[in-house]
């Protein structure tokens, strides 16, 4: 009975939680289905209105910016391009620093990675005039390579890795030197099919960094063109219903991302081997 | 030239760790070395240079008459099955077994065959489909050999493969490689710290202690005429026993028996060296061993025991016979089987 209720008191506290968490999320929704009217006039709805089609459409085609020359459609694209590039990108690159870092013997490994290490510690946002000033010189600004390049070196994802090859016993190494595999072959056939649960989380992971973006792309980008969701949402202009809508449809992809691949994150940085 | 022929090979680790000193050794084609020594004796190390997975501070290695020194290891041609077997966790039995031969664009019809010849040699045909995490450790093992098998290459080396097998498997497993080496006639090299083991195996057998190869020859040789008091204590189950003694004028005398007309011209102080086999019971013995243990074997017993001031000294005696505890025996040595040794070499100093 003291079961009964100790457990259906902690279900209560989750329940709360849940709440607390999913209400306001739950109230844009419902907002964002009314006319802009209803908002100013009766405040913020809990239940759902009937502008839902027009509203996100509106939001979702109208061509907003100063100039007018962007569609929040164009932005999601945008979005999606810059994190998509920025997770494939800084995954490739650190599977590859990690590669050396562990199997190239070289005394200065160590020292290599705790320097790499420590930029971990540095915010982007410290070495980002720098990093504009090499892109205006090589006239990458407003392009995509312009704002995914710069920031897809990821020290985080090249930690995981190392740490991961690490643990790779060197008899595979060994032995598959043995069978005729030069240094490339290992890398492809072994550490990338090994480490493939950490690729897809350390996907997840740049892919979201990627797309929370927003000093960067806000300064290497002048056309409205390069335009990301996350600069949209300061930017966007309207009524605050299609603000709402806007600020739902920003959280999606990432979501979407997570729940797809969802399994594969767990696994991949939780392994326990 | 023979097959695999080391010269004065030394190998002195970053550290400084000298684990091979200058050692030579030839191997013969289609012959079955095994190295045996201690635990830290360099066996691995030098299994390791042959293979090119250390690199060599001195010496040379000819592999079928080319110098191999600076030769990678893919380009070797060698096969090698470790301790822990080492297979590709990712891929399944087939390719574990087909992975060395891609790697030699070798054509995908002649690899099918190569390695269902090799599983169906191993018996491992059942699970080419399943990973190496769903076999048990005697499966792994023969997927390991497998692989090593179905390239067909120079030389195997072996590096303690039976060691994480149990009792009973290791030694199936161990008549199963010398059958296999003996039909696939491919020159072995076999490391292993397990003297029953090398005994068993070996066409020859290299005793290694602290970097040196001590002895070299036929597992029978060796135990037959060990020329080192190391060698001796190393080869042969249970182990040969020791006393203290002193050899002048082709006398030797131990605490409380004299030997005499001994084949040597030797005088000092040795140690003698005698398998608790070659002991027979006799009235008015050499030896008088007051029985403390009896282990019965059944086929035969192991009996130790004390004789004055020296503990566990062994003897071995026919099963059919009753031996209690706190017996007194009455031992001769068998004609000629005294092992005497240099007490501070440790060389062999008697003809046998
Ligand atoms: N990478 C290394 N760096 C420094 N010293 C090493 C290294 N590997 C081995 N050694 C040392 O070299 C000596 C020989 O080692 P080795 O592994 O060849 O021994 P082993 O005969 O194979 O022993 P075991 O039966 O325990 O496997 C040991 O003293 C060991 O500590
Ligand atoms: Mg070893």
């Amino acid at each position: 009975m003291t079961r009964l209720i100790t457990s259906g008191f902690s279900h209560f506290i989750l329940f709360i939680g849940i709440l607390i968490m999913i209400v306001p999320v739950w109230m844009i929704f419902a907002s964002s289905t009314h006319t802009g009217l209803t908002i100013n006039t009766h405040g913020l709805q809990m239940f759902l209105g009937d502008s839902f089609y027009e509203n996100y459409m509106r939001v979702l085609l109208y061509q907003g910016g100063f100039f007018k020359e962007i569609t929040a459609l164009k932005m999601f694209l945008n979005s999606f391009i810059m994190a998509t590039g920025v997770a494939i990108l800084s995954v490739i690159t650190s599977l590859m620093a990690a590669y050396a870092l562990v199997y190239y013997r070289t005394k200065y490994a160590t020292l290599l990675f705790w320097i790499i290490f420590v930029t971990i510690l540095v915010p982007l946002e410290l070495r980002i005039f720098p990093t504009y000033s090499v892109m205006a010189e090589l006239n990458l600004v407003n392009s995509y390579f312009g704002l995914i390049v710069p920031i897809s070196a990821s020290a985080i994802a090249t930690l995981f890795f190392r740490q991961f090859y690490k643990t790779v016993p060197d008899e595979l190494l060994e032995s598959a030197k043995l069978d005729g595999a030069n240094t490339w072959r290992f890398f492809v056939d072994f550490l990338v099919p090994l480490s493939k649960t950490m690729i897809v989380a350390m996907l997840i992971f740049m892919f979201v960094f990627g797309y929370n973006q927003y000093l960067w792309p806000l300064l290497v980008t002048s056309s409205e063109q390069y335009w990301t969701v996350v600069m949209g949402l300061k930017m966007m202009s309207g009524s605050i219903v299609h603000r709402f809508a806007f600020v739902l449809m920003s959280m999606v992809p990432p979501i979407l991302i997570i729940i797809v691949l969802q399994k594969h994150f767990i696994k991949g940085v939780f392994q326990d081997k | 030239m023979s097959f695999l022929d080391l010269k004065n090979v030394t190998k002195i680790y970053p550290n400084g760790t000298k684990a091979v000193h200058e050692t030579s050794l030839s191997v013969d084609e289609g012959e079955f070395m095994v190295f045996v020594g201690p635990s830290g004796c360099g066996k691995s190390t030098l299994l390791r240079m042959v293979a090119g997975l250390e690199d060599i501070t001195e010496g040379d290695i000819n592999l079928d008459g080319q110098l191999i020194n600076e030769v990678d290891p893919s380009e070797r041609d060698i096969a090698m099955v470790f301790q822990n077997y080492a297979l590709y966790p990712h891929m399944n039995v087939y390719n574990n077994l087909a992975y060395g031969l891609k790697n030699r664009g070798i054509d995908k019809e002649t690899i099918e065959q190569k390695v269902n010849d090799a599983a169906k040699l191993l018996q491992i045909s059942d699970f080419l489909q399943r990973k190496p995490s769903m076999l048990s450790g005697g499966q792994r093992q023969r997927v390991a050999m497998g692989r090593a098998i179905v390239r067909n290459p120079k030389i195997f080396l072996f590096d303690e493969p039976l060691s994480n097998l149990d009792a009973k498997l290791r030694i199936q497993m161990r008549l199963e490689i010398k059958k296999l080496q003996q039909k696939v006639g491919v020159t072995s090299i076999f490391v292993t710290h397990d003297q029953v083991e090398a005994m068993t195996l070996a066409d020859r057998l290299a005793v290694i202690n602290n970097g040196i190869i001590e002895q070299l020859g036929t597992p029978i040789e060796i135990y037959n005429n060990p020329e080192s008091l190391f060698v001796a204590g190393f080869i042969g189950s249970p182990q040969m026993n020791f006393l203290d003694a002193n050899l002048n004028n082709k006398t030797l005398s131990a605490e409380n028996f004299e030997i005499k007309n001994i084949d040597s011209d030797y005088n000092g102080e040795v140690t003698l060296g005698i398998r608790p086999e070659h002991l027979i019971e006799s009235e008015n013995g050499l030896i008088n061993l007051k029985v403390e243990l009896v282990e019965q074997l059944g086929s035969d017993n192991l009996v130790y025991g004390q004789i004055k001031n020296i503990k566990d000294f062994c003897y071995r005696s026919p099963g059919n016979q009753t031996i209690k505890k706190g017996d007194t025996l009455s031992l001769n040595i068998e004609e000629n089987k005294y092992y005497i040794f240099d007490k501070n070499t440790g060389k062999r100093v008697n003809q046998i």
